[in-house]
């Protein structure tokens, strides 16, 4: 339903609809249950939501009725012979033996953490430890994305390997991410970006953005111009901390890049990347990015602090929004707290549909405006902790 | 033959696993399992991780002592076993 919001929160799903008298938030499913992520496929109007039991693990959960009833979807299950390389764990014994640099370890799914829709009932779906998976027939199987999982900067096809011992000289690009449910420290693909001209995207934290132009068969990082602030070498190729990209619809060579470092921004389509931070502005660290619909230039971000203090800048909440690609920053405050807020606001937990742009923060707070941020209206104050925030 | 119970939170998740202690047709802790995915198509994941090992926050109890093998589910079980099956209480 266009306008309609779905909304992802670690006690359930909610949706809101925005009727003539407001806006009407109800409890659509998951009661209890943590939801990373939940989203409308458009080419087929079912939703999906990524759940993630606390004992029972991560699900793929979907409705074919708008949120009035939910079943478990297929599940997505890593192969038998999917493997990775992993920083080694302390050993638990004394062992005199020296440590290898990596051990490898069996893949299974650790999280769901984000949907992605593609043309012709296309479906995918980026998992904690870095796997894509990929349905081809509207959600009914999913398969692993190999040339992805066996890329040569995570070491190759690993499936051959079945010891520590056998990894011999090949070693990992991609470190990781203690955002698994069970605290696991893996890569993760949160981004899946896939534009109107074919290519695909996504961006793995940490190692940064990979593309592909022929539907996932080859894979190529696209990481020019990207900077960090907490490797050797503040240049690498790999090791970046994308926290979300999401590419302009309409104009889907500008791409837009919240960093662990930064705001970057991309107008060649990912070739290479320009910082676009205003710290002077308050923009500069933070999860979520929200590309315009129609217009490559326009991006809004939600900042927090620093990678220190992961709260709203000054205990007053604000969205920034670039017009120009990045070059200048407002900070758009109107219906928004000033005072006493110290909400962070996640990567997913950021949308923008024409004029609508809505977002929700781990405090449980869902603004929404709907003339480009200028003004805010809150719908909700005492929601469960928001995961993800997307229109439909 | 075993007996199974199982956390309230499985018969909530799966109805068709309802209504109180189930007998089940199994010589060990994985049959087991299988046994209970063929009465509620979907459990076994719920329960074990895509390489059929228990889960790390899930616990298994054979006769009131916790399983022996977390990794392949070997245990065995006798017609008179009583096999419960819980969420591991984390605290908090």
């Amino acid at each position: 339903m266009h306008g309609t919001l779905y909304i992802g929160t670690r006690k359930g799903t909610f949706i809101v609809d925005r009727g003539r008298d407001g806006y009407r938030l109800r409890l659509a499913g998951h009661a209890g249950t943590s939801v990373n992520y939940v989203a409308r496929d458009p080419h087929t109007g079912h939703l999906w939501a990524a759940l993630g039991f606390g004992h029972w693990g991560a699900k793929l959960s979907r409705s074919e009725d708008g949120g009035e009833t939910w079943a478990d979807a297929s599940q997505i299950k890593y192969p038998a012979d999917a493997r990775y390389l992993a920083p080694p764990d302390p050993s638990p014994e004394d062992d005199p033996a020296a440590p290898s640099r990596f051990s490898l370890r069996p893949a299974t799914l650790l999280k769901l953490w984000v949907i992605g829709f593609g043309p012709g009932g296309r479906i995918y779906v980026g998992t904690i430890p870095g796997g894509l998976f990929v349905s081809e027939d509207g959600g009914e199987s999913f398969e692993l994305n190999r040339p992805l999982w066996d890329h040569e900067s995570r070491g190759g096809d690993l499936s051959g390997v079945l010891r520590t011992e056998e990894i011999g000289d090949r070693k990992t690009h991609w470190f990781g991410t203690p955002a698994s449910e069970g605290g696991e420290f893996a890569p993760g693909i949160h981004s899946i970006d896939v534009d109107s001209e074919g290519r695909l995207r996504v961006a793995i934290s940490t190692a940064g953005v990979l593309e592909s132009h022929d539907g996932g068969k080859t894979w190529e990082g696209c990481n020019r111009g990207m900077t960090n602030d907490y490797l050797p070498d503040p240049n690498a190729e790999w090791g970046h901390d994308a926290h979300f990209i999401q590419s302009c619809p309409a104009h889907p060579e500008h791409v837009w890049q919240q960093n662990h470092c930064g705001v970057f921004y991309s107008a060649d389509g990912c070739a290479t990347w320009t910082k676009v931070s205003a710290p002077e502005k308050g923009v500069h660290f933070g999860f979520p990015i929200a590309a315009d619909d129609r217009d490559g230039r326009t991006a809004w971000v939600v900042p927090a602090v620093s990678d220190q203090q992961r709260m709203a800048v000054g205990g007053g909440l604000f969205v920034g929004r670039t017009d120009d690609g990045g070059q200048s920053w407002r900070q758009l405050r109107k219906g928004l707290p000033q005072e006493s807020a110290y909400d962070v606001v996640y990567r997913h937990a950021l949308s923008a549909q024409e004029d609508r742009v809505a977002f929700g923060s781990t405090t449980g707070n869902l603004f929404v405006s709907e003339d480009r941020g200028e003004t805010f209206v809150a719908v909700a104050n005492y929601l469960p902790p928001i995961y993800s925030v997307r229109f439909g | 033959m075993a007996q199974v119970e199982l956390t309230q939170h499985l018969p909530t998740l799966f109805p068709r696993l309802a209504g109180g202690p189930l007998q089940v047709e199994a010589a060990t802790l994985a049959e087991l399992v299988v046994a209970l995915d063929g009465i509620a198509p979907g459990v076994a994941f719920y329960i074990c991780d895509e390489r059929g090992r228990l889960r790390r926050h899930v616990n298994i109890f054979v006769d009131g002592e916790l399983l022996v093998d977390r990794q392949h589910l070997r245990d065995r079980l006798e017609p008179s076993t009583r096999v419960f099956i819980a969420q591991a209480l984390s605290g908090g």
